[in-house]
């Protein structure tokens, strides 16, 4: 057990490095020139001359070999420092610790209700006996992953703020202000869980392990949610970590939608104003967040089957 | 929509005819899976009629999406302006139908990158093996690991803004997924017996890739793809949403409802329809995939 953590967390550390390359090469290597950026950003369009670019230039040294500054900003990055925000000038470090809590907040919440939601849709669906409500509940989620999220937003803001007033249509205040963007950032995600889940449950009740529960006299509620969902749950667990990231990205889209202040504005604002270091931040937090809760999850798995560990590679 | 879906009906004989009987199937089968399946025909109409849109927007609509009449601002959908008019007098459903062109476009940029990098990743993984397999595998394990819309826009940072642009960040933003697929089918054909026979009778490698490995391993492939253009469609009209694609006087789907949000109080229609048609779009293709995917050959 304890071999297998340290070779996850090893795994994960590599792919982050190698994430944080990607973003370097995407960003400070491709043709977009971040000090004609930094110098648009001055008092007046006149005092880009030159000098003034080639002295920026050194500052933030990009006149220096490409090996060379990666290899800076490498050292620095490990040690969390990913530089300034061109547009504000603070530490890019301390922009996304300031906007975090709200977006983690706002994709805990989604999350949270992606996996009721959907796990329970996919649960009702395949335990029913009442064909034409296994129906309606299947139809949904493929109706759930083929909606723009934005435009799901704006319809949650126009039926329920502006013709219903039951929730504020924008801003950060409390939970009333969490309901809609949070349903919004669900939908998606939920809809793709409750897909996995009901294909895997219906392949697991087909076992002959099931078939052994019923004939030993379980009751079907009993067999269908202690011994069919354990094993089924498997995959919709692969599935969550691949959620989390898509969230978090998500997030620039919900909080544009409903002006709430987070990571996602965050992002929004600096793609939007060329500022690369923090569009370069985002990206690794990205990342990390994606690393994180798979290695969480990879660690969780043998728990669920205990074969996993056994077998010395998680499936 | 209904409107849309009426126009369509007469096309839809042809269509549910005469994409299959180029497989050479018995005809009373392929007419009993499409009547068995009256979603999947639905889908076909609306894409065909997308597809037609952003070729021919005039069969649609002969009003332009550009000028507007100014006495005619915020009509409701009606007779006159099936999906009503804008802030402009503009006629929401000429800039959807001229808009289909953007997006079409777009979608069509950002898969054809998808399938043809990732594609090729793929197929050097898998056919070469060895180091190149392990470098190029770990390579796409990194891409996996950044959320797409953050790679997205990573790259429409790096590159600008502007359609194509947005297209090829989408694009390549989904290589990863392809070439995880290609690779896995090439290496389930490399080990099929009439690979090693073609292998044994003198064949070339091009040879074998072209005539053999290619043409047995492309199948999922062009079902991802068929998913992807559903993927892409929403990535592409997000991005554009968010102001990073077509400049505003342009219809893109995403500018035209980013900018009917400002009047969602008392213009339900902007954002609403526009917004539908994007959703029917890609259910239809998610659908037509579903169809690809196992359904046709299970028949």
């Amino acid at each position: 057990m304890r071999r297998y953590v340290i070779r996850r967390v090893v795994q994960a550390a590599g792919v982050l490095w190698a994430a944080y390359t990607v973003a370097f090469l995407v960003l400070d290597y491709l043709p977009g020139d971040p000090v004609s950026a930094m110098a648009g950003q001055g008092l007046d369009q006149t005092s880009t001359d030159p000098a003034q670019i080639a002295q920026l230039k050194h500052e933030y040294g990009f006149d220096k070999p490409v090996l060379v500054q990666y290899a800076e900003y490498l050292g620095r990055a490990v040690r969390g420092d990913f530089g300034d925000s061109v547009a504000t000038g603070r530490p890019v470090t301390s922009t996304l610790a300031d906007a975090l809590p709200a977006t983690l907040q706002l994709t805990t919440a989604a999350l949270l209700l992606a996996i009721l939601v959907g796990g329970g849709l996919a649960v009702l669906a395949t335990y029913t006996s009442m064909r034409w409500l296994r129906q309606v509940l299947l139809s949904l989620p493929p109706l759930g992953v083929s909606v723009p999220t934005f435009w799901v937003g704006l319809m949650l803001v126009e039926l329920f703020s502006f013709r219903a007033h039951l929730f504020p249509a924008f801003g950060n205040d409390g939970l009333r202000g969490l309901v809609l963007p949070a349903i919004a950032l669900a939908i998606p995600s939920g809809a793709l869980i409750s897909q996995v889940l009901a294909k895997s449950l219906l392949n697991t009740l087909n076992e002959p392990y099931v078939q052994t529960a019923r004939a030993k006299g379980a009751g079907r509620a009993r067999v269908h949610l202690r011994h069919a969902l354990r094993n089924a749950s498997l995959p919709a667990l692969t599935v969550i970590g691949v959620l989390a990231g898509q969230l978090m990205a998500n997030s620039v889209v919900i909080e544009t939608v409903f002006s709430r202040n987070g990571l996602g504005r965050v992002t929004a604002t600096a793609v939007g104003s060329q500022d690369i270091p923090v569009v370069q931040g985002v990206v690794v937090f990205g990342s990390f967040v994606f690393v994180l809760v798979n290695l969480v999850i990879d660690l969780v798995y043998p728990l669920i089957d205990p074969r996993i560990v056994v077998a010395g590679r998680p499936a | 929509m209904s409107q849309m879906v009426d126009e369509g009906v007469a096309a839809e004989a042809a269509v549910g005819l005469g994409v299959p009987v180029e497989k050479g199937r018995d005809g009373a089968g392929v007419v009993r899976f499409f009547l068995r399946r009256p979603g999947l025909v639905l889908s076909i109409v609306m894409v065909v009629l997308v597809v037609l849109a952003a070729f021919w927007p005039n069969l649609f609509t002969s009003r332009d999406p550009l000028t507007g009449v100014p006495a005619q601002r915020f009509q409701a959908p009606g007779g006159a302006h099936w999906f009503g008019t804008d802030e402009l007098g503009r006629d929401v459903f000429s800039r959807i139908v001229h808009g289909a062109a953007l997006s079409m476009k777009a979608t069509l940029i950002a898969v054809a990158v998808a399938i043809v990098v990732g594609g090729l990743l793929g197929l050097a993984a898998g056919f070469v093996g060895r180091w190149v397999d392990d470098v190029l595998m770990r390579a796409v394990d990194v891409l996996l690991s950044i959320p797409a819309l953050f790679l997205s826009l990573a790259l429409v940072t790096a590159l600008g803004y502007g359609t194509m642009k947005v297209a090829i960040a989408v694009g390549i933003a989904s290589v990863a997924t392809f070439a995880r697929v290609m690779r896995a089918e090439v290496l389930r054909v490399r080990q099929a017996t009439y690979v090693e026979a073609s292998r044994s009778c003198g064949t070339r490698w091009y040879g074998v890739l072209g005539r053999h490995v290619l043409p047995n391993a492309i199948g999922p492939v062009l079902v991802l793809a068929t998913l992807d253009f559903g993927t892409s469609i929403l990535a592409v009209s997000s991005l554009s949403f968010l102001g990073y694609g077509a400049p505003p006087p342009a219809p893109e789907w995403g500018t035209v409802i980013a900018a009917g949000r400002n009047y969602l109080a008392n213009a339900w229609w902007l954002t609403a329809l526009p917004g539908f048609v994007i959703a029917a779009t890609v259910l239809a293709t998610n659908r037509i995939a579903r169809a690809l995917d196992g359904e046709w050959t299970r028949r």
